[in-house]
């Protein structure tokens, strides 16, 4: 499988990253690369494997239901670029 | 009295014990060597000298009142990927240039009930991706050590290189670092120290900036491995706050470094004698057999079939959890914001000028993998592959109780090579991403020198929750070793 230009395009607006027109040949090369150097995977015999999910052997944890922090509104719009308020601020969505 | 930069950590604590040092004087003396290194060596990001000095004074008045805890005024070197809470945390970004998180980590939180004193944030491969710390958006950091009358840059490794320039060059008795896959290992290696990731979910992950959560790790990088186990003692533990940490008991993981390896069983996997590699390090992984059969270990060859498939499994798995990790960087709630036209412009803006090329690359090749047509095709298969190799190691310790590897298939190298071809750049982790994708704990030991005197070291691995015998193995290579070169940048002694 290889990436031509409009699917590097296409995966770019999806990971919400803007791309200049004039970087997507650099791009599509050097995606095509590590692409092409991970395909040696299908040699992999992987018939009826489970895959594995997380880092560890263990199962994850239930943990009881029920709040375990809160109030502390100026600490989590700190780092803010724009609030409004009590609100973090965005450019207008909705006309 | 030796130089206080020169100390030990366990050195340190008895000298800090015997009040023959006080924590004030050792911290001022890592101040003082940062501040005349640290603007060539670029191992710091940030330096804190005056939370330093306050954490310094807590010390010696704990110390006094004779309730100092295990770290009381050692001095260390904190990677810039812990969230540190009032001090910026920058994760190597541009993104996260002017964060500073409201709260701590659970690893940093853990030394600081110890006693601890941080000297600063440690620099690092942006956002951790990178085995030479020179995607930095805060620069390039450099291995102190030299090639022969050559005085070329090199790099200190990475992804963690800040963190193992700073202590091979004396800047800190001892720093964190994060393994995602080799990111302790391969620049403890480059720089001469030692470096361990434990098993995965030996420590918390709580507070550390994520690139891929199923293999991040965080370990200490320290000059010996009694300070290794030291410091990993203080930052291990269960945390309910990160839902794979593991509920298991914390050893004494200083009390194995001296028991010897009398009776244990090491694996020498023919996989690992890849094509290509170099004949010094060939030459060291035979010498480190011959030590440990010396010691009273026997040697058995297996097999780890799978080993080959290791990097491209990780180079899908890795960008996959990136991709999705790095999700959260929008420019709205914290980090950098480039204004838009409208909210996905915003995006997109603040996404292209917050992240460097090669954490692009890596959301990139994320989004792609996982995306519909081709998530069963790459990232299933590589979940697949994964298990594989997790099997191999599995089958492996019904033979054996611990695998001697080399650390890194090449030392050091200058900071202007392997730069063109990200795959080049990958290949540095052929010998330590396998720990990463298996969960299993793996160190670095420094074992030799090249025939350009740079240092070269050995890797150990061992079972799930089984560093005890990685630091055992560890202690008795670093001791019939005796490797006591010193890095050509480093404090005044």
């Amino acid at each position: 499988m290889s990436l031509d230009t409009a699917t590097v395009r296409r995966v770019a607006s999806l990971a919400r990253l803007r791309v200049e027109e004039a970087d997507l040949p650099r791009l599509e090369a050097e995606l095509n690369g590590i692409l092409g150097w991970i395909e040696q995977l299908q040699a992999v015999d992987t018939q009826g494997v489970e895959p594995m999910a997380g880092g560890g052997a263990q199962a994850l944890r239930m943990r009881e239901d029920r709040v375990t922090d809160g109030g502390i509104q100026e600490q989590v719009l700190a780092n803010a670029p724009d609030r409004a308020g009590a609100f973090f601020a965005v450019p207008k969505v909705v006309e | 009295m030796t130089h206080p930069t020169e100390l030990t950590i366990a050195g340190a604590r008895r000298a800090l014990a015997a009040r023959e040092i006080s924590a004030a004087e050792l911290t001022q003396a890592h101040l003082d060597a940062i501040a005349a290194l640290n603007p060539r060596l670029n191992a710091y990001i940030t330096v804190t000298p005056e939370l330093a000095a306050a954490q310094a004074a807590e010390a010696d008045a704990a110390l006094a009142r004779g309730e100092a805890g295990p770290l009381a005024g050692i001095p260390l070197a904190i990677k810039d990927l812990f969230c540190t809470a009032g001090t910026r945390t920058t994760a190597g970004s541009r993104i996260l240039g002017d964060f500073v998180p409201p709260y701590e980590s659970t690893v940093t939180g853990n030394l600081l009930r110890d006693g601890a004193v941080f000297l600063g944030k440690a620099n690092l491969d942006e956002f951790a991706m990178g085995s030479s710390n020179t995607s930095s958006a805060f620069g390039a950091a450099e291995n102190p050590w030299k090639r022969q009358g050559d005085d070329t840059a090199l790099v200190p490794g990475g992804s963690s290189g800040g963190s193992a320039a700073a202590v091979a060059a004396r800047l800190a008795l001892g720093a964190t670092a994060t393994d995602t896959g080799g990111s302790i290992r391969q620049p403890a290696a480059f720089c001469g120290v030692s470096g361990i990731k434990p098993t995965y979910g030996r420590c918390s992950r709580f507070g550390i900036v994520a690139y891929a959560s199923s293999l991040d790790q965080a370990g200490p990088v320290a000059r010996t491995v009694e300070d290794c186990a030291i410091l990993l003692g203080s930052m291990a533990g269960f945390d309910p706050r990160d839902s794979t940490s593991a509920d298991v008991a914390v050893p004494d993981f200083a009390a194995a470094v001296a028991r010897g390896v009398k009776g244990l069983r090491i694996g020498i996997p023919r996989e690992y004698r890849v094509e290509g590699l170099s004949p010094e390090i060939d030459a060291l992984w035979r010498q480190g057999m011959d030590w440990l059969r010396a010691e009273g270990a026997t040697l058995v060859d297996i097999s780890l079939p799978h080993t080959k498939y290791a990097l491209p499994t990780y180079y899908i798995v890795a960008p996959a959890e990136a991709s999705t990790n790095l999700a959260r960087y929008d420019g709205v709630r914290f980090g950098l914001r480039e204004n838009g036209e409208d909210l996905k412009d915003l995006y997109e803006r603040t996404r292209a000028a917050g992240f460097g090329d090669e954490v692009k690359r890596r959301i990139l090749i994320g989004t792609y993998v996982l995306s519909a047509g081709y998530y069963d095709a790459y990232y299933v298969k590589a979940q697949q592959v994964r298990a594989l190799i997790k099997r191999d190691f599995d089958q492996a310790w019904a033979q054996v109780d611990a695998i001697l590897t080399p650390a890194t298939p090449t030392a050091a190298f200058g900071r202007d090579e392997n730069q063109d071809d990200p795959v080049a750049m990958y290949l540095n982790d052929v010998f330590t991403i396998t720990a990463n994708l298996a969960g299993i704990p793996g160190m670095s030991v420094p074992a030799g020198l090249d025939g350009k005197g740079l240092p070269l070291g050995l890797q150990v691995l061992g079972r799930p929750f089984d560093e005890e015998t990685v630091f055992a193995v560890g202690g008795a290579i670093e001791r019939a070793a005796g490797f006591h070169a010193l890095p050509a940048l480093r404090a005044a002694a």
